[in-house]
């Protein structure tokens, strides 16, 4: 198209740019911060004033110290037990309900429906949810923080109208060669919408890695807690003591300072290396759940 | 329901007996971790003992409404809580929107997906992290008061002071989720007609007009539908954030009625009395969200339901 572009719209377009580039550096400088302090001397970081652009120094101790350290291992495990098998739970009871509520003639549906939407928008809220755990004998346990949150409605939404869209001629002709529904489900409709469930998975997966109050909520036991609750003893409340395992005390108070990025980019990464991939699949999944909603 | 009807469903469940039993984990799991907590709210209007049970204990009528009516919390925590919630509908909502907007206006493509990209990044990030790097960050001696102090003023003690917690909390939730938010957004302004735009071009509206005139009303139904679901959420806050953030020093601005649940029910085993205090801000929610829907039905607008 050939329209000429005035002053006053170049201005707009060159000012708009700068403060989008300005917009981008904001947001991600903090994470940059900390990646650059996780590599950095800490005696270096310590006396260090005003904002970090490189590494000062370089060292890997920050990050042996975390690999290193038992407390951190063991919350990492616990964190993979709480991604994978809650989010297998997740996808596989979303996966068969949005089957289900996706289905044209089914009496059900629409009170169910009804039903799983109404707890959007009211919920018996956090105290008669514990008491619940508390009498299913769920309480400390590790099923704890898999199974009250099985379904999200949201998520099941999302995964239902993804399911609406697979072609009805297809299942048909399924049906008519003789198939039941497990297997139009398992054979046609989920094959045919793994973009969505990549979302699934991603939408899944970073709710429990980033999940930590209902395990303050639910456990005692420090052997069943995830990472993020070890984490927050590091950054929030400055208890290092889960740090101090074999550093002489002297050292400790400085590397304590670069311990606390590095654990931060330890737990982090992981997500952040994913997501570029998952991108625009997820920007999909939102704009599904976004049309129906 | 006659008869009839019964006998349709059987013959309905028959027919899609597979279908059913794909529902049944589900129904299973509203029913108990949703519908059995609603059940268990019946202990706001009795003094629960875990001895007895939600049946046995004893009925206490308003008892437990009353008592938090007329504790000194109550105008606090119902007050912080509207507070932060506005200023997170003047400043966190429209954000979103005025984001959507200028990255439209982007002439590069690809200098639109970078800057996408990394706007969607924290949104990843746990809020212990999050909220981790905030105390890192506004620390005393931490990397925004080094700065302030290059400029001659006296070091702020931000996550001490009562004054400073609605600001850094709704700044850094538009840190985190500004570019998650603009995601609805933008799509709505890809479904916007390009006709539309050619049409305003012809009258000589440039780009601001356009914005104004064409992609603004273009997506107000989807602004609608979100501002209805923010109402819905008006009473919620993000009580988890708070939770990270606070301390007692600014409990006076930081304490939301979700939080003091927290604290009476899990932390000090208060059931009946804190089951009262969320029952009664479920209700509130629950109330705004109908009312909201009900205005923008009014005014002709998209609707919920």
């Amino acid at each position: 198209m050939l329209i000429r572009r005035s002053l006053g719209e170049r201005i707009f377009d060159v000012a708009n740019a700068a403060g989008m580039l300005l917009f981008s550096f904001v947001t991600i400088y903090p994470l940059l911060y900390v990646v650059f302090a996780s590599f950095s001397d800490p005696s270096r970081i310590i006396q260090n004033r005003g904002a970090l652009f490189y590494p000062l120094g370089f060292t890997l101790d920050a990050y042996e110290m975390v690999f290193k350290n038992p407390n951190i291992l063991g919350a990492f495990a616990n964190t993979l037990f709480y991604v994978i098998v809650g989010t297998l739970l997740n996808i596989l009871l979303t996966a068969l309900g949005a089957y289900a509520l996706s289905r044209r003639k089914l009496m059900l549906k629409n009170p169910i429906m009804f039903l799983i939407v109404f707890t959007m928008f009211f919920e018996g809220g956090l105290i008669p949810l514990y008491l619940l755990v508390q009498n299913l004998s769920l309480l400390d346990t590790r099923w704890s923080l898999i199974i009250p949150t099985a379904v999200s409605a949201f998520n099941l939404i999302i995964m239902r109208t993804a399911f609406q869209g697979v072609p009805y001629d297809l299942e048909e002709s399924a049906k008519i060669d003789g198939a039941n529904d497990w297997s139009v489900l398992f054979r046609i409709v989920l094959p045919l919408s793994m973009p969505v469930i990549a979302v699934m998975i991603l939408f899944y997966g970073v709710s429990h890695w980033n999940s930590w109050f209902l395990a303050t909520v639910f456990l005692q036991t420090r052997e069943l807690y995830p990472l993020q609750l070890i984490l927050r003893e590091i950054l929030i409340s400055n208890d290092t003591s889960s740090m101090s395992v074999g550093i002489a005390s002297g050292d400790q108070m400085q590397i304590g300072e670069t311990i606390k990025y590095a654990t931060i980019i330890v737990s982090t990464a992981p997500i952040l290396f994913l997501y570029p991939f998952l991108q625009r699949y997820f920007v999909k999944g939102v704009m599904i759940g976004a049309v129906k909603e | 329901m006659s008869d009839r009807w019964f006998v349709r469903l059987a013959r309905d469940i028959r027919i899609n007996r597979h279908v059913y039993i794909m529902l049944l984990p589900i129904v299973i799991y509203y029913v108990v971790f949703h519908y059995g907590p609603m059940y268990g709210l019946q202990i706001a209007f009795k003094d629960y003992s875990p001895a007895r049970g939600f049946l046995g204990s004893s009925w206490a009528g308003f008892k437990h409404f009353e008592e938090f009516f007329g504790s000194m919390f109550f105008l606090r925590i119902l007050g912080n809580t509207l507070l932060l919630s506005l200023y997170s509908l003047l400043f966190f909502f429209p954000a979103g929107i005025i984001l959507a907007l200028l990255l439209n206006e982007l002439r590069s493509e690809r200098l639109r997906r970078a800057v996408q990209t990394i706007s969607y990044m924290p949104h990843f990030v746990s809020l212990v992290v999050i909220v981790g790097i905030l105390f890192d960050f506004l620390a005393r001696d931490g990397l925004i008061n080094q700065l302030i102090a290059s400029l001659g003023i006296e070091p702020i003690p931000f996550m001490r002071a009562a004054e400073w917690f609605r600001t850094i909390y709704v700044g850094s939730d538009i840190w985190q989720n500004v570019g998650w938010s603009s995601i609805i957004y933008l799509a709505a302004i890809s479904n916007v007609n390009p006709s539309l735009y050619e049409a305003a071009r012809m009258d000589g509206a440039g780009r601001l007009k356009q914005i104004w005139y064409v992609t603004l009303p273009g997506i107000m139904p989807t602004v609608t539908i979100m501002l209805i679901l923010f109402i819905g959420k008006f009473m919620t806050v993000g009580f988890e954030k708070i939770i990270l953030m606070y301390n007692p020093v600014i409990y006076e601005t930081a304490d939301v009625i979700q939080t003091y649940v927290y604290r009476k029910g899990i932390l000090e085993a208060n059931f009946s009395y804190s089951a009262a205090v969320g029952l009664f801000n479920a209700a509130i929610s629950f109330l705004l969200l109908v009312l909201a829907n009900t205005v923008a039905k009014r005014l002709g607008e998209t609707k919920l339901w």
